[in-house]
C-alpha cells in the first residue's frame, strides 16, 4: 500500500473545525493555518493521522446522531493504536473520497445499530496497522529489531535502552512505511481503552451552543429556502401562485420543483417561510384523497385471513396442532404509523454549478445523499460531494435522502448561489417516511396441561422495503417485515422453540410511505409476540417468565432472567404496583425489560421503575450503553403512549408536537440497564431496547387493570376501572 | 435597522418586526446555538433568557423584546469557564444527539437561579423540554448534581 494523502481538504476542515468548536466556516479561508498543517501531515492509514504534537485524529465512516458510535469507534481504534485517549480526536472523511479511493472507509450507512458491530474487525485493524508502523519507525530510527520495542500511551519504547520516541515525533517517518500485511487484534480481555465507561468525545460543544448541525451551516453569499411538497404523499403539483409572495421582503426566487413541490427562496428562513404562506397551490392528488386510517385499516384487517401470505417462519404443522389443540386461543393486535421526530427537521445546503455541485448536511448515509445529489444535479457522482454535519437526531430518518434531493434541486435553479433549504416542523412531520402499520392476527392451540402445541402469527400490512427499496424484495417478500420473528440468523432471531409454528405476512401497502424508524419491525413484532405470550400464560394459568422460559432458547433465556433477578420479579412490590415483561432478539443482541407500573382507579398509568438487561457480546463503552437504554425507553414508550400518525383525505393529520406528543421528564421512568455480556459476539445497542418498551408496559397493565390493550398507542385506551 | 440588547452588548438586526426573536439571533446575529425545532413553544429547544427568565424565542416577536436584556446559550460561559449546569452536563455526559441541549442547559439554568435545590417536582415542573433522544434521566441527575456543586 502506498500512502496516500488525496483527502478532500475541503471536507476534512469542515468537520474538524465543527469539531474544534471555534472556526466553523474553516473552509472559506483556503490559506489559514490549519490547511497548511493538514497538508503537512500525512495519514498513517486511512483510519490514522497522527500530528507532530501527538494530536491523534481518527477518522469515522458512520455518522454521529448520538448514539455514541464516533466514541466507541474512536476507543476500538485507539485500543489497538496504543495512543494516549486524552490527545484523541476525531473527523469525518467525505464519501467522495470514499468513492475516489476505492471505499476505503468501506460503509457510511448508519443505521440497523451496525456502526461498532459491523466495522469493529476493520477500524481496530486500522488501530493495529498504524501502531505497527510507529513501532517499525522507531525501530528503524534506532536501528534494533522491531520485536525490541513496545507502545503504550503514544509513544514507543525500547526494552533494551529504554530510549523512547512519541508517536508525534515518529509519525512522519511512519508515514513512509510500508504497512504489515497482517496485524493481531488484541483479546478484549486485555483492553484498556474500549470496554471502559469513557466519556463522549462530543460533549463539550453541545453545551455551549458551539455544535454546528445542518440547520447551522452557513456561507458566504448563501440564501435560505424552504418548500411545501402536495399535502398528499405521491400527489402532483397542477399550478401554483406567487404572485403575491413574489413582492414579499427579501424574496429572490418562487419556482416549482419536481412536479410536486413549490420553492420560496429568500435572504432569510423566516423570509421565505412567511412568503411560502401566500402562496396559493393546486395539488392532484387522483384517488388518494379517499384515503383515510380506516380506509388504511380495512385494507389491513382483511389481510387478517386472507389465503396468500408470505412465510417468513414455519416449523411443522401450525394449522393441524392448533385445531386439534383442547384450548385455542385468538387475539388481533395494532400497530399505527409513528414519526420518528428527529428535533432537528430535515434541511440541507446545496451549492450546484454546470460542473460541480456540493451538499452540506446531517445525514446517515453519506453514500447515498452523494448519490442522491449526483442524480438531482444530472452531474456524474465524481463532480458531488457531501460534506456531513452532526445530525440533530437520526432514528432512521436521515437515512433517506429526500431533502438532500430538494435542497440540490432548488440550488440548480440558483446556480453558483449556496441555498440552505429548510423543511419547516409541519413539512417535516407531514411528509416523512412513516414506521409502518401493521395488524396482527395471534392464534395459538394449548394441550389440557396448557403447554403451547400451534402458533400462527398472521401479519398483516405495510412493506418497508416496497415502499423504499422494493429491489430488495425476494420474490415478492420483504423478509425484515419478520424482524425479531425470523427462524434463525445472527441479527432478529425469534427466541421461542414451538413444535408447530407458522409465521406469515400479508403485505398490504398504502401509498403513505413507509420507512425505517429506529427498531423498524422488531417494535410491533415483539408487542405482538410478547403481549400474546402473556395472554396464553394467563389463560394456562401459569406465570408470565416461567411460561416463556419453557419455550425460550438458552440466550433469550438468559438475558430475561438477569432483568427479572434485578427488578426482583416475582417478589411482593409496593401496594397497587405489577411487574411485566417481555424480551427480544434484534440488531445482533439479547435484551429484556422488566416494568413496574401502577393504574389509579380513574385510569392514570404510572411507569415507576425499568430494568433492562442487555447482552450486547462484547461491551465498548458501558456508559453509552447505559444511555442508548434509558433513551430507547424514551423513544420506545413515547410511541407506545402517544405515537401516532392518522390520515384524513390522503394527508397526515398530525403537524406538530401539539398534535403529535412524546414523552417529556415528568413521566420518564426510572431506567436501570443491566449488562449480561458473553463476549462471544457483537451485537447492536441503539435499536433493539426500544422494542421490549411497550410489551413489558402493556403486560404490566394488564396485571394492574385485568384489561388486555392490543392497540396502540395507548392514549386511545381508557384505563379507568370499569370502562 | 433596530436595536436589541443581546448577551450584554447593543446589537443592530434588521427584520420585519413581527418575526421571531429566534430567527433574528439565528440569521441575523449568527447565534445559532439557539435551535429551531418546532416553532409552536412547545419543545423548548429556543429556550433563552429574557431578563432571566426561560422564554421560548420561536414564540416572541421580536419587536416585543425591547430592552430587555436577551442571554443565549453562547453566554452563559464566562471567559471560557463553564457555569454549573453546563459542568455538571460535561461531568455526567449528558447530551446524545445534542440538539436540544442548548434548551435544556438554558431552562436547567434558569431553574437553579430560581431553586438552588430543586426538588424532582421542581424539575418536572420547569423542564418540559422535549428530547427525542431520551437524556431525561442524565438531566435531572445533573440539575441534582449542580445544586450540590
Amino acid at each position: 500500500m502506498t500512502i496516500q494523502t488525496s483527502l478532500g481538504r475541503r471536507g476534512f476542515l469542515v468537520s474538524g473545525a465543527a469539531v474544534a468548536g471555534g472556526f466553523s466556516l474553516g473552509f472559506h479561508l483556503p490559506f489559514d493555518e490549519s490547511v497548511a498543517h493538514a497538508q503537512a501531515v500525512k495519514e498513517l492509514n486511512a483510519w490514522v493521522v497522527i500530528h507532530p504534537d501527538d494530536k491523534v485524529v481518527i477518522r469515522i465512516a458512520r455518522s454521529e446522531m448520538g448514539q455514541g458510535t464516533l466514541t466507541g469507534l474512536c476507543q476500538l481504534v485507539a485500543e489497538e493504536l496504543e495512543c494516549d485517549w486524552n490527545k484523541v480526536t476525531w473527523e469525518y472523511p467525505t464519501p467522495g473520497e470514499n468513492l475516489k479511493r476505492n471505499r476505503v472507509w468501506r460503509n457510511f450507512s448508519t443505521g440497523g445499530s451496525r456502526g461498532i458491530r459491523e466495522s469493529q474487525q476493520y477500524v481496530r485493524e486500522g488501530g493495529a496497522i498504524a501502531r505497527e508502523m510507529l513501532i517499525a519507525a522507531a525501530a528503524k530510527q534506532w536501528n534494533v529489531p522491531s520485536a525490541e520495542c513496545s507502545a503504550a500511551n503514544s509513544t514507543v519504547t525500547h526494552k533494551g535502552s529504554g530510549k523512547t520516541l512519541t508517536y508525534g515525533a515518529l509519525a512522519a517517518a511512519a508515514a513512509q512505511l510500508e504497512p504489515p500485511k497482517e496485524v493481531k487484534l488484541k483479546d478484549p480481555k486485555d483492553w484498556k481503552v474500549a470496554g471502559k465507561p469513557l466519556k463522549r468525545l462530543d460533549t463539550v460543544d453541545k453545551v455551549t451552543g458551539k455544535q454546528i448541525y445542518g440547520m447551522d451551516h452557513t456561507m458566504p453569499g448563501m440564501l435560505n429556502a424552504t418548500v411545501r411538497a402536495c399535502p398528499v404523499i405521491g400527489g402532483k403539483l397542477k399550478d401554483f401562485d406567487a404572485s403575491k409572495a413574489e413582492k414579499m421582503p427579501g424574496v429572490k426566487k418562487i419556482f416549482a420543483i419536481d412536479g410536486n413541490a413549490v420553492v420560496v427562496v429568500a435572504d432569510t428562513y423566516w423570509q421565505a417561510r412567511t412568503a411560502l404562506e401566500a402562496v396559493t397551490t393546486n395539488w392532484d392528488i387522483g384517488d388518494l384523497g379517499k384515503v383515510s386510517t380506516a380506509t388504511i385499516n380495512a385494507m389491513l384487517k382483511e389481510g387478517l385471513d386472507a389465503k396468500e401470505a408470505f412465510v417468513g417462519n414455519k416449523a411443522g404443522d401450525a394449522q393441524k396442532a392448533i385445531d386439534g389443540a383442547a384450548k385455542k386461543v385468538e387475539a388481533v393486535y395494532s400497530f399505527p404509523y409513528q414519526h420518528h421526530v428527529t428535533m432537528e427537521p430535515m434541511n440541507a445546503t446545496a451549492r450546484y454549478t454546470a460542473d460541480r455541485c456540493e451538499v452540506w448536511c446531517g445525514t446517515q448515509n453519506g453514500e447515498a445523499a452523494l448519490a442522491a445529489a449526483s442524480e438531482a444535479a444530472g452531474l456524474p457522482i465524481a463532480k458531488c460531494e457531501v460534506y456531513k454535519l452532526m445530525l440533530g437526531g437520526g432514528f432512521g430518518r436521515r437515512g433517506r435522502s429526500d431533502y438532500v434531493r430538494q435542497a440540490v434541486l432548488a440550488a440548480k435553479e440558483m446556480p453558483g448561489t449556496p441555498i440552505k433549504l429548510i423543511w419547516s416542523r409541519e413539512e417535516d412531520m407531514t411528509h416523512c417516511q412513516y414506521h409502518p402499520t401493521t395488524m396482527a392476527k395471534m392464534t395459538a392451540g394449548l394441550d389440557a396441561q396448557g403447554n403451547l402445541v400451534g402458533l400462527h402469527v398472521r401479519i398483516s400490512g405495510q412493506s418497508i422495503l416496497a415502499s423504499l427499496l422494493p429491489q430488495n424484495l425476494v420474490n415478492g417478500m420483504d423478509p425484515i417485515a419478520f424482524q425479531g420473528l425470523m427462524a434463525s440468523g445472527v441479527e432478529a432471531a425469534y427466541g421461542y422453540d414451538i413444535p408447530n409454528l407458522m409465521i406469515d405476512h400479508a403485505m398490504r401497502n398504502p401509498h403513505i410511505t413507509a420507512g425505517f424508524w429506529r427498531g423498524v419491525n422488531v417494535n410491533q413484532n415483539a408487542v405482538y409476540m410478547e403481549c400474546f405470550i402473556d395472554e396464553l400464560a394467563a389463560a394456562a394459568g401459569q406465570d408470565p417468565l416461567a411460561y416463556r422460559l419453557k419455550y425460550l432458547k438458552p440466550k433469550w433465556a438468559a438475558v430475561l432472567k438477569a432483568a427479572c433477578d434485578r427488578a426482583g420479579y416475582g417478589k411482593p412490590l409496593p401496594e397497587g404496583r405489577f411487574h411485566g415483561i417481555s424480551q427480544v432478539m434484534g440488531y445482533g443482541s439479547y435484551v429484556a425489560g422488566v416494568a413496574e407500573v401502577s393504574v389509579s382507579p380513574d385510569g392514570q398509568l404510572k411507569i415507576h421503575k425499568i430494568t433492562a438487561a442487555t447482552n450486547p457480546g462484547h461491551v465498548v463503552n458501558p456508559a453509552q450503553i447505559d444511555r442508548q437504554v434509558a433513551g430507547s425507553f424514551v423513544y420506545g414508550l413515547s410511541a407506545a403512549l402517544y405515537g401516532e400518525i392518522t390520515v384524513k383525505d390522503g394527508v397526515v393529520e398530525q403537524t406538530n408536537f401539539d398534535t403529535y406528543n412524546v414523552m417529556r421528564i415528568d413521566e420518564m421512568p426510572d431506567v436501570e440497564t443491566v449488562l449480561v455480556p458473553t463476549n462471544d459476539f457483537w451485537g447492536g445497542v441503539g435499536e433493539p431496547t426500544i422494542a421490549v418498551a411497550a410489551p413489558a408496559v402493556l403486560n404490566a397493565i394488564a396485571k394492574a387493570t385485568g384489561k388486555r390493550v392490543r392497540n396502540l398507542p395507548l392514549m386511545n385506551s381508557d384505563l379507568k376501572k370499569g370502562a | 435597522m433596530a436595536v436589541l440588547n443581546v448577551n450584554g452588548k447593543a446589537v443592530d438586526y434588521n427584520a420585519d418586526p413581527d418575526t421571531p426573536l429566534l430567527w433574528v439571533l439565528r440569521e441575523q446575529l449568527g447565534l445559532t446555538g439557539t435551535k429551531y425545532a418546532c416553532g409552536i413553544a412547545q419543545c423548548g429547544s429556543c429556550t433563552v433568557h429574557i431578563d432571566g427568565a426561560p422564554v421560548r424565542s420561536c414564540s416572541v416577536p421580536v419587536n416585543a423584546v425591547g430592552t430587555q436584556k436577551v442571554v443565549t446559550i453562547e453566554a452563559l460561559a464566562e471567559n471560557g469557564v463553564l457555569n454549573k449546569i453546563q459542568k455538571a452536563w460535561v461531568e455526567l455526559d449528558v447530551p446524545q444527539c445534542g440538539y436540544c441541549q442548548s434548551g435544556m442547559v438554558m431552562a436547567a439554568t434558569a431553574l437553579l437561579a430560581a431553586k438552588p435545590n430543586p426538588t424532582d417536582a421542581d424539575i418536572d415542573e420547569a423542564m418540559t423540554n422535549i428530547c427525542r433522544c431520551g437524556t431525561y434521566q442524565q438531566v435531572r441527575a445533573a440539575i441534582h448534581a449542580a445544586a450540590k456543586a
